[in-house]
């Protein structure tokens, strides 16, 4: 069963964590935001796969198998859907993106 | 004398393990707050990756935990002050210092709130997780005067220096979290920023006349059998 | 079936009432009555071999495909839904958010019934109770289609209409945007799985169609799949609605038959009335394509894939050779990444950078590799939204590129050419300038109960 690294870009609010743990499926565009290589993951990067959707804050990075998408975490059930409730506040329209540039102290 | 009275009503280790603990938590507490907005700040070099940070805070705050267990622990144990596991939990029902415990207990149950939903992350989702880790923000400073209105330490200069610098760093914190991100939500920000200087204030004028004041044990509610004059008087009656 | 009807235009437009709707009596004079069809059974898919109705087979027969702009296989479709657990239910997508195009507002205004026959069968053909038709605020004084929503509660047909307004939006319409609107939350894309035909409105199997989709339906379970085929190519059979607009005698909505020349369509709208640079077709987040190329063109999606264009959502808009290109391009390149949700970080950093960067080329302000950023921008945010629409406006800046380089080179050159300050052709919808909190608070779907809902009006 091949896996492969898949982004959900409406929850990604580029925090970076899943390139810097993967680098080698996931780069980062100007804006911060992973451009994600969909070729399936081999054996040793699975592990680390899982710990950069773990660490990913907003669960925007999934890991999907032969096109279901299943939990970062082993063994539990999907998650649920957004519904209503868990759609997190969307930001403003107009663009006010932090840059890696300019998050760097 | 000093060898009777080491017999007769010295401390336990319990004692100085969860004024220890105490201690060590209030520390552990605040570098988890300075680290959660650094985090949150997205702050990263090329020495510090993201997920390091993110990492750290994570595991400084786990480790906060373990210590605050300890510290209760501990404190339940111990015999001087008869403090029941219930009273750690449910605040303002202990006998000893009921107010400054059951602030202790607040903050506690604070914390037990934003441990859980941070365990349980995936299944609660990302609202419910991020609604209660605002929580932090006001368990900090609850522990904080929990800290000095119980503890017995207060009054020493190393407790002092500690106390002014934790409340630093957070308040230094807290201005960093509310400046990024301005002039979005202004008032809600500055309020905040407010908020955290009046906190100081307050300490200021609190702090030397009450818990660092001679008779702040009397007046926070230490039971009077365990009052010092009470024991002293025994003691001195056995010295002479 | 009957087999009356002849193989030609007009189909959908068939005693078309240019003054009023046609009423459910006039309407059945037209096109006959309505076909009688076995119960489509539930079963699922893959158990019990092909499931659905004869109607979804027909349709799988005639080859009808979506006409909301991603031309998807309407029979898959709803075979789809009917293979998903849960009480199915139909979404009647007449929101057209696209400004060139007005085929839906016009079948939803003078073929009401059209529509509600189609979106009934749709519903009757996978076990569907419930259809509820979806109009954008600008749309939403159209009385007619709830008039003729009351009209059909004579005829008991088992299948309750229902009526939803929709905030204004270039995404509204887009299927998950939709859906979550009827949910009761913002009418935005969602992230995908689940699928709306998986679960959808109120976690049910959701088929969300196009008006005239389901106008076609209705002509289709009428007339029989051979009927439909007789006109249009054998890859892309039956008839469209397409949107005419520009230097044209008479703009407006047309049938054609797939595959029909541009030619014939401004030889039927009665000609040109300027000298025409350039057309745009499939909508504005579609394909630019040269006048000198275009009289060859074909309307199908066959003839059109080798310039890299779509009939899509049947927009013809036509440019003159009085306007200026790169002007044009650059107020649809703006409007559209100000359309974008807000939602996805590469649509909206990438649309913003890709917008700007063309308006400073327009005006010669772009330095020097303006071009090569250009393609790199376009290649960043290509597929990398929830949705399909920073897609389409790549595409359109894209062929501006390819279409226009003698002007694109002039223009950062020399800065704005004189037709640059000209009266706009192409049309941004006035609804533009609110800001799209307002218009999302100002309206408001499917709560979790139904009887929230605006039911058609009483005759």
């Amino acid at each position: 069963m091949s896996r492969r690294v898949v982004v959900n870009p409406i929850a990604c609010e580029a925090h970076g964590m899943c390139a810097e743990l993967l680098p080698e499926r996931i780069a980062l565009d100007d804006w911060g935001y992973p451009i994600v290589d969909g070729r399936p993951l081999s054996a040793e990067m699975i592990e680390h796969a899982r710990r950069a959707a773990e660490a990913c804050p907003t669960f925007a990075l999934l890991i999907q198998a032969d096109g279901t998408p299943i939990r970062a975490s082993s063994g539990a059930s999907q998650p649920a859907p957004p519904t209503v409730r868990n759609v997190r506040r969307r930001p403003e329209p107009v663009i006010r993106r932090q840059t890696r540039s300019d998050l760097r102290r | 004398m000093s060898a009777v009275l080491a017999t007769t009503t010295g401390p336990s280790i319990a004692w100085y393990l969860t004024r220890a603990t105490g201690t060590v938590a209030l520390l552990l507490l605040t570098a988890s707050v300075a680290l959660g907005v650094l985090d949150v700040g997205r702050y990263s070099s090329p020495r510090w990756p993201r997920f390091l940070l993110d990492a750290l805070h994570r595991n400084v705050s786990l480790l906060a935990v373990v210590f605050i267990a300890l510290h209760v622990i501990t404190t339940v144990l111990d015999s001087f002050a008869h403090i029941s596991l219930v009273a750690a939990f449910i605040p303002f029902t202990s006998s000893y210092r009921p107010f400054w415990l059951g602030l202790g207990a607040v903050s506690l149950d604070l914390l037990a709130a934003i441990l859980i939903t941070s365990l349980l992350r995936r299944r609660l989702g990302f609202s419910a997780w991020r609604a209660t880790h605002w929580l932090a923000y006001a368990c900090w400073p609850i522990a904080l005067v929990h800290g000095l209105g119980t503890g017995s330490d207060a009054k020493s200069k190393w407790m002092l220096a500690i106390t002014i610098g934790v409340v630093l760093a957070v308040i230094a914190a807290v201005c960093v979290r509310a400046l990024r991100g301005w002039p979005e939500n202004a008032r809600l920000r500055g309020g905040a920023i407010a908020l955290s200087g009046a906190f100081a204030l307050f300490l200021v004028l609190w702090v030397p006349s009450g818990p660092l004041s001679s008779e702040w044990a009397r007046r926070s509610g230490t039971p009077t059998s365990l009052l010092p004059h009470a024991t002293s008087t025994r003691t001195a009656q056995v010295g002479r | 079936m009957s087999a009356t009807m002849t193989a030609t235009l007009p189909r959908l437009l068939l005693g078309i009432d240019s003054e009023r709707a046609l009423s459910l009596e006039d309407h059945l004079a037209v096109h006959g009555p309505m076909p009688v069809l076995d119960a489509g059974t539930r079963r699922r898919f893959g158990r019990h071999g092909n499931p659905g109705g004869a109607l979804v087979q027909e349709i799988e027969r005639a080859g009808l495909r979506g006409r909301g702009g991603a031309s998807f296989p309407t029979a898959s479709k709803m075979r789809a839904v009917m293979a998903a657990a849960g009480k199915p239910i139909v979404v009647v997508n007449a929101t057209e958010g696209e400004p060139a195009s007005v085929k839906d507002r016009l079948l939803l205004q003078s073929l009401p019934h059209l529509v509600l026959d189609g979106a009934v069968l749709a519903a009757k053909a996978i076990g569907a109770e419930e259809a509820i038709v979806c109009v954008c605020e600008t749309n939403a004084d159209l009385h007619s289609v709830q008039r003729a929503i009351g009209e059909r509660r004579c005829l008991r047909e088992g299948v309750q209409l229902q009526f939803s307004v929709v905030p204004n939006g270039y995404i509204s319409g887009q299927e998950s945007a939709l859906v979550h609107h009827l949910n009761g939350g913002p009418a935005l894309p969602t992230f995908a799985p689940p699928m709306p035909f998986q679960r959808g409105v109120q976690g049910r199997p959701t088929l969300v169609s196009n008006a005239e989709t389901l106008a076609h339906m209705a002509i289709i379970a009428r007339q029989g799949a051979e009927w439909y085929r007789q006109l249009g190519t054998p890859t892309q059979p039956g008839s469209a609605l397409v949107t005419l607009s520009g230097p044209i005698a008479h703009p407006g909505v047309y049938e054609i038959e797939h595959g029909a020349s541009i030619s014939s369509l401004i030889d039927a709208a009665g000609g040109l009335s300027a000298t025409v640079r350039a057309v745009l077709i499939g909508g504005y987040a579609g394909t630019w394509i040269d006048a000198r190329a275009m009289h060859g063109v074909a309307l199908s999606d066959e003839h059109l894939a080798p310039f890299g264009a779509s009939v899509g959502t049947g927009v013809i808009a036509l440019l003159s050779a009085e306007a200026c290109p790169v002007a044009e391009t650059a107020r649809l390149m703006r409007w559209l990444a100000d359309q974008s949700a807000g939602q996805c970080g590469p649509c909206v950093n990438g649309l913003h950078a890709i917008a700007s960067t063309f308006a400073q080329v327009a005006t010669g302000s772009a330095g020097a590799g303006a071009a090569q950023n250009l393609a790199r921008l376009i290649s960043l945010t290509r597929g990398r939204g929830a949705c399909r629409h920073p897609d389409g406006a790549v595409r359109l800046v894209q062929s501006a590129a390819q279409v226009f380089g003698e002007e694109l080179a002039n223009h950062a050159a020399h800065g704005s050419c004189a037709a640059c300050g000209r009266h706009a052709e192409m049309p941004l919808p006035a609804w533009s300038n609110d800001a799209r909190e307002d218009r999302t608070r100002r309206t408001r779907g499917l709560a979790r109960s139904s009887s929230k809902l605006r039911v058609g009006a009483r005759a």
